[in-house]
């Protein structure tokens, strides 16, 4: 049986991990190759690398770091931030990313989901999508949910999809941060509506939380952030939960 | 030394990475002089089977590959390619494996469960870990029935009287195949962790 995937997102400033971390054992704190280690060994199913570097300095050694993380990870990884054409995205497929994550540039130019997928193939697309309620109608967001936009959230991830997306990233902006859990209902109407795997972010508080998306909201997979770095609810002990729970993940 | 065959579809990097970890010998070619040399040889790749098969023919790698004698590991599109033929673009393989390639997700719901306790269909790429069974051969020494492997795939060799793993996606497929000195795998065992490992380190010592 397929399992739900469990993946752990890493922001990366500069080539360093940024969210706080309390983990101890780790050769470099903050070493966001040290620290995707460790979570592959606690049984991550994926890894998420998210430049959120604001300079051109910074996108350098994000490239670079790509290229160390995938001669390190023994499982697959996505790389995503601020990637806005093709040849954006072949840099870091020849650094060795397994996939990318494209939002705002997809926004703005929707094509470039077509011209990507064409090049590389659909499985290396992810496209991200950010959403928030206004007026009850599920809006698109850019820029961290501050600029809504005219495109609505399932007529979007419908044309991501033909256009050649190979999976979607959703993350309701009234949801995440909050540690409330997702809005499982918005989660299962996308998963139905697709033919591609739906990954769930942002809003997880608890392992229930998690187990609702990947049961109720029929998401294929749940990105966390900082449950994990924070350690308030370690990768094996998750799993272990939502094993019991009857919900298919893989146990190391 | 290991061949990997370089045949410009991609993903190489991965394979290469994961030969690296593993501390092993290998050289990047399409040099048929060097891939009949080498000890073991790797064809991995990603993309579409005519497109994919249309690129070892012009580099005249087809009977060079059939004609091999020491271990060779087919990996994702390199094992469908060493089938019979592929239901994506109609495309006639190398034949080293008696056995088909078909399109995941035929039928819309499967009753036995594999998609998930509410999945309402089958969602095409297969994308994620799944699980592999009745393993036989070496390439499996040391495995349990029931690890997980990664895969990302569209289409699957149908299961044969070659087939020495299997999973299942709304119907069951051949996750790997193996006759002779010739194995393939449709799942990547570069990506799939420890597991992975032992399974890429095995092949390093059939």
């Amino acid at each position: 049986m397929l399992a739900k995937r469990i993946i752990p997102c890493l922001d990366i400033k500069d080539g360093a991990t940024v969210k706080g971390i309390n983990f101890l054992g780790l050769q470099q704190v903050g070493d966001p190759v040290e620290l995707g280690k460790k979570y592959a060994e606690e049984g991550a199913d994926e890894l998420v690398y998210l430049d959120i570097s604001a300079t051109l300095e910074g996108r350098k050694t994000f490239a670079e770091l790509v290229t160390r993380i995938a001669r390190q990870i023994n499982i697959p990884f996505t790389v995503g931030g601020g990637i806005s054409s093709v040849e954006d995205a072949g840099l870091l497929l020849r650094a060795g990313a397994d996939k990318i994550t494209v939002n705002s540039a997809a926004v703005r130019r929707p094509e470039l989901i077509d011209e990507i997928a064409a090049k590389y193939g659909n499985q290396f697309v992810v496209v991200a999508i950010d959403a928030k309620q206004i007026d009850g109608r599920w809006t698109v967001t850019t820029h961290g949910g501050k600029r809504p936009t005219e495109r609505e959230l399932f007529a979007w991830a419908r044309e991501a999809q033909e256009r050649g997306a190979g999976e979607i990233l959703f993350t309701s902006m009234d949801h995440d941060g909050t540690k409330n859990g997702y809005p499982c209902e918005t989660f299962a109407r996308l998963s139905d509506l697709l033919s591609i795997p739906v990954v769930a972010s942002g809003g997880a508080g608890s392992v229930q939380d998690i187990a609702d998306v990947l049961t109720m909201g029929r998401a294929d997979a749940a990105l966390a952030a900082s449950i994990f770095h924070y350690g308030e609810i370690p990768i094996p002990r998750l799993k272990k939960e939502l094993h019991t729970m009857g919900i298919p993940v893989r146990l190391i | 030394m290991i061949a990997v065959i370089d045949y410009d579809t991609g993903n190489l990097r991965s394979v290469a990475n994961a030969l690296g970890r593993l501390g092993a010998e290998f050289m990047v070619t399409d040099d048929p002089a060097k891939i009949r040399g080498a000890e073991r040889v790797l064809l991995p790749g990603v993309g579409e089977a005519s497109t994919a098969m249309e690129k070892l023919r012009q580099r005249g790698l087809v009977e060079v590959i059939r004609s091999l004698t020491q271990p060779v590991l087919g990996i994702c599109i390199g094992v469908q390619l060493m089938c019979r033929r592929s239901e994506e673009g109609n495309t006639p393989c190398m034949g080293i494996f008696d056995a088909e390639v078909k399109r995941l997700g035929a039928r819309p719901v499967c009753p036995c469960g594999c998609m998930g306790p509410v999945a309402k269909r089958l969602k095409v790429p297969e994308m994620g870990w799944n699980t592999i069974a009745h393993l036989r051969t070496p390439l499996f020494a040391g495995l349990d029935e029931g690890a997980y492997v990664y895969y990302v795939h569209s289409y699957a060799p149908e299961l044969s009287r070659q087939t020495i793993a299997t999973t299942l996606y709304g119907m069951p497929f051949s996750a790997a195949l193996g006759r002779d000195n010739f194995y393939g795998t449709q799942f990547h065992p570069e990506k799939s962790g420890r597991i992975g490992e032992r399974i890429l380190k095995n092949f390093l010592e059939l």
